[in-house]
């Protein structure tokens, strides 16, 4: 079945295109909030609380306002970060601030016994450490353009473009 | 509007990302409708993204969609029972107990018999569905390994393309054009001899198509006596696409002859089937 009309069923609280949205897009939500919290059962709660409020909340997405996949992704950082902002964290423990995706998938036992698993992670470990840093907070934290430009302190102009070339570098590498 | 010049500004990424504003998400999404190449870009971006989360998700996840059901399931039982708690009645419900259970219990076989029909049904139509999926996805992995193939053979192509210019523009290298002779005053040929690994390298492309039965022969000779030594035949030359033919020479050649041999080569060459030759 083709997205819109998955979409469209699911907007009709049919539960089979539900599941099968959650089938396409599950897995990357919740790489995406565990990035975020690095705990294993937390991040299940959040996934599960993100699907159903998904559910309940059907209504307000649209095609116009994006991809459905984003629309997802927005309130899973949300929700994963309002989760550590609520909790009080113990830096050291975490030190979330040098952690990022790169080290999940780099570590990922879990990878190893998929097809192409093992592919990412050499192709994640050849990415520079400034795409990692871009993709990083573009995609996994949700920064715009501006805070990306001052955390990495580069000039603003650089964002979007940095961040096409890497994404084009990696899309080179997985040959999509 | 130049697409490319839009693609390559970085903006579809942010939009997957969602970091673009609501005007701007709508500007792509108009864009996306009217260009199939915006809108490819963005489905390209978005796989990637999805691969690239995916990777980082450490744990299986599929589980937790059974406790997003039950909650679902569970909100929607919630709101039912509380307007059924609602209605209020003053009926004595107790003396029509026995007959209310008969039936509701009549009502419920037939709710069910009827529910399981529906459920065939929608059964059937969801499997065709997969079916149907299922051949889509097994022919688009086919056409993806035909691409594959392709691209591996262009590859390979320009690989060995970029090797041989790289033979050719060798300083070292010792060029000799190989003129048409009496028989085939139009074929010509050029032979590129890398000495220090006794190497030859032929363009045959100035070279009739061989007749049936009948293959082209390079011969090193060297002048007074004249002597003639066999460098080998050029074997399927209909199928080399590029004509060039790697020879091994360790003779101490004056010049170069290809003759026109029948298959398997001649001991000697054929002199009146000479075709090109050229000095060092």
């Amino acid at each position: 079945m083709q997205l819109p009309i998955l979409v469209e069923k699911f907007q009709q609280k049919d539960t089979i295109a539900f599941e099968a949205l959650y089938n396409m897009y599950g897995k990357s939500i919740h790489g995406v909030i565990y990035n975020i919290v690095r705990d294993y059962a937390v991040a299940d709660d959040i996934l599960q609380d993100v699907f159903v409020k998904v559910w309940n909340n059907s209504s307000n997405y649209s095609t116009e306002k994006g991809r459905f996949f984003t629309w997802l992704l927005t309130i899973a950082r949300k929700a994963a970060l309002d989760k550590i902002h609520s909790k009080t964290i113990n830096p050291s423990e975490h030190n979330l601030n040098k952690q990022c995706f790169a080290d999940i998938i780099e570590t990922n036992e879990f990878l190893n016994t998929e097809n192409d698993g093992l592919d990412i992670k050499v192709f994640v470990s050849k990415l520079a450490n400034s795409c990692i840093d871009v993709i990083e907070l573009i995609y996994f934290k949700g920064y715009n353009q501006k805070e990306t430009s001052e955390s990495l302190d580069m000039p603003i102009s650089t964002i979007k473009t940095r961040n096409r070339n890497c994404m084009m570098q990696l899309r080179l590498m997985l040959n999509i | 509007m130049d697409i490319k010049e839009y693609i390559d500004s970085g903006i579809l990424e942010l939009y997957v990302a969602g970091s673009l504003s609501d005007k701007e998400n709508q500007e792509v999404h108009e864009l996306m409708l009217k260009h199939s190449d915006i809108e490819r870009e963005v489905l390209k971006i978005e796989t990637t993204l999805l691969q690239l989360a995916a990777a980082s998700s450490p744990s299986e996840s599929k589980h937790v969609f059974k406790t997003v059901k039950e909650h679902i399931m569970l909100d929607n039982e919630n709101s039912k029972t509380n307007s059924y708690v609602n209605k209020k009645s003053k009926i004595n419900w107790f003396n029509y107990s026995g007959w209310i259970a008969s039936i509701l219990f009549a009502v419920g076989l037939l709710w069910l018999g009827y529910e399981n029909r529906q459920l065939t049904s929608e059964k059937n139509q969801l499997s065709n569905e997969i079916n149907q999926l299922k051949t889509k996805i097994s022919t688009n992995e086919s056409d993806k390994k035909f691409l594959e193939l392709e691209i591996e053979k262009v590859n390979t192509n320009l690989k060995e393309s970029k090797e041989l210019i790289s033979i050719l523009r060798d300083r070292h290298i010792i060029a000799v054009p190989l003129a048409g002779q009496a028989i085939s005053l139009n074929a010509y040929a050029k032979i590129y001899w890398d000495k220090s690994t006794k190497t030859i390298y032929l363009d045959a492309q100035g070279l009739p198509e061989p007749p049936e039965g009948k293959v082209y022969q390079l011969w090193s000779l060297t002048l007074e006596p004249l002597t003639s030594k066999s460098l080998g035949t050029l074997n399927d030359f209909d199928s080399v696409t590029n004509k060039i033919f790697t020879l091994k020479n360790a003779n101490a050649s004056q010049a170069f002859g290809i003759t026109l041999e029948p298959e398997g080569g001649s001991i000697t060459p054929t002199l009146d089937q000479l075709y090109t030759l050229g000095i060092v």
